[in-house]
């Protein structure tokens, strides 16, 4: 008991590190792929005394400049609230990694060791449950910061998240469907066959079409282009965070590529196979290295759909997910179950 | 077995606690995040007794969509600080009382029967079918309750179509 207390403790604090870390560097990958798609050059200054390596130690000069900003809270601020809602986007982002299996096992000193840190049998629930307390965050920054752009920013954030949990949802029953099972250690080893290749979007092609909704849907919840209209620079400000400054503006970006990462993970996890790769079997720990090269295609396809296609309009936004995703996800659902009915 | 008891009381507390500060509050946001604090309390309590499925549903359902739509109506409507005298009848606050003592009975008859020991065992060997899994759900939702489960569907959609009638009923 007190072992595997120990293990949970340490693995969390592992899993917490490195996410933290990619955070940094995935804000510089945001950062370098924008620049490449524009034609630029982008951060390639910022190295170790006389070496530059490429700007990889950007991330520890934003993160230092951050820290040393001025910490302002506006006088008409709801004080409580606006320091609150900085952690209450934060917090749920950084949980939802726990359910995600990034690893078969491994043994090290004789002692196996599960690469994932724990394991539910609602565990896509328990996901989907966090991202929608995520919203809060926003909704409440946008209140409390006694602004115009960020209360219109808190709303539209809102609704936008609301309408687009719906086809989220909606889509992953469809997978549900093939897999039949909540949990996502079950749900990846279910794909482990033919030498790590039987992947759900192989397998059942039809989940292609899944795929494109869930991923679109998930644009959205994580509020990215062309879905960022709670930030929407060009008629808010800045949105939701306009007043925000120094780290707690910091924990709201954190939140977002944290989100980015988790949504990347979880479409891996359901569409292309978790860990799985061919000859995991006979090395597991080319299953980390599987997996985080699968997360990181999907959030290079995130960064190139942002830096390629223009930010919807408000109406057109709540037409696409409401006219359109929720109707797809909720054929793809009929279309999949009778499927299923005559293949068994 | 001493830490479940501990979880127990810590989040029975917080729910208690804020279901307080629901009627306790004079802002209605501050309400709002309040219940909040409750549902996520009371999932927390839905988790030690090994009823995950519910507790996740609770969050998605209740914490994540139903409370944004009621924080979003208040932030949309963004009632000033100095709310209306609410009309005080005083009749119908001696009456409160009474029905309030009506509440309370009515809770302790129904749950008259109610001992620790009424949550049936886990059957070794096959967890899943546990009360409150998702599969045990599931199946009983679909099988020995599938008309109370259709008649609801039909419930809400009809308070749908009449919420778009309502809403549509001026202009065009």
């Amino acid at each position: 008991m007190t072992n595997l207390l120990l293990e949970w403790v340490i693995k969390t604090i592992v899993i917490l590190f490195i996410l933290v870390t990619a955070v940094a560097y995935v804000t510089l990958m945001e950062r370098k792929v924008m620049a490449w798609i524009q034609m630029r050059v982008g951060p390639n200054r910022v190295g170790l005394g006389k070496f530059r390596l490429w700007g990889l130690m950007q991330p520890l000069a934003d993160g230092l400049k951050m820290i040393f900003k001025e910490d302002i809270i506006p006088l008409q601020a709801n004080r409580w609230l606006y320091v609150l809602a900085p952690a209450l986007s934060l917090i749920p982002a950084l949980m939802t990694f726990i359910v995600i299996p990034y690893g078969s096992h491994i043994t090290i000193f004789g002692y196996t060791i599960e690469l994932h840190v724990t394991r539910m049998n609602v565990g896509l629930l328990y996901v989907l449950a966090l991202t929608s307390v995520g919203v809060y965050g926003i909704v409440l920054a946008g209140w409390s910061s006694n602004n115009k752009y960020s209360l219109m920013g808190g709303l539209r954030s809102s609704a936008q998240m609301i309408s687009y949990e719906l086809a989220l949802g909606l889509s992953i029953v469809s997978v549900l469907l093939y897999t039949g099972t909540l949990d996502l250690v079950e749900i990846v080893e279910a794909q482990s066959g033919f030498h790590g290749l039987a992947w759900n979007i192989f397998h059942y092609p039809l989940l292609i079409l899944v795929f494109v909704i869930f991923y679109i849907a998930s644009l959205a919840e994580t509020n990215r282009t062309p879905f960022d209209l709670p930030e929407a620079d060009s008629e808010l400000v800045a949105g939701y965070h306009t007043e925000y400054s120094s780290m707690k503006f910091v924990m709201f970006q954190m939140a977002e590529y944290l989100n980015l990462i988790t949504a990347s993970s979880i479409a891996t996890t359901l569409f292309f196979g978790g860990w799985n790769g061919p000859f995991v079997g006979r090395l597991p720990l080319l299953g980390p290295l599987y997996f985080t090269v699968k997360v990181l295609a999907l959030i290079f396809l995130a960064m190139w759909i942002r830096y390629t296609v223009p930010r919807f309009r408000y109406d057109q936004l709540m037409r696409f997910g409401w006219k359109f995703l929720l109707p797809a996800s909720i054929v793809n659902i009929i279309i999949s179950s009778t499927v299923i009915l005559f293949m068994r | 077995m001493e830490l479940e008891k501990l979880l127990f009381i810590v989040f029975a507390v917080i729910a208690i606690a804020s279901a307080l500060n629901i009627l306790l509050q004079r802002n209605p946001l501050y309400s709002a995040l309040s219940l909040i604090g409750t549902l996520l309390a009371l999932s927390a309590l839905y988790v030690t007794v090994r009823a995950e499925f519910i507790a996740a549903v609770q969050i998605v359902v209740y914490a994540g969509a139903i409370m944004v739509l009621f924080i979003f109506v208040i932030m949309l409507l963004n009632i000033p600080k100095d709310q209306p005298q609410i009309e005080k009848q005083k009749a119908l606050r001696y009456l409160a009382i009474p029905f309030a003592g009506l509440m309370i009975a009515e809770m302790f008859y129904v749950l008259r029967w109610i001992r620790l020991s009424t949550l049936p065992p886990v059957p070794a060997g096959n967890a899943e079918q546990a009360v409150g899994t998702t599969w045990s759900i599931g199946t009983r939702l679909f099988t020995d309750y599938l008309l109370p489960f259709e008649v609801t569907s039909v419930l809400i959609l009809m308070a749908v179509v009449g919420a778009m009638v309502l809403a549509r009923r001026e202009g065009d």
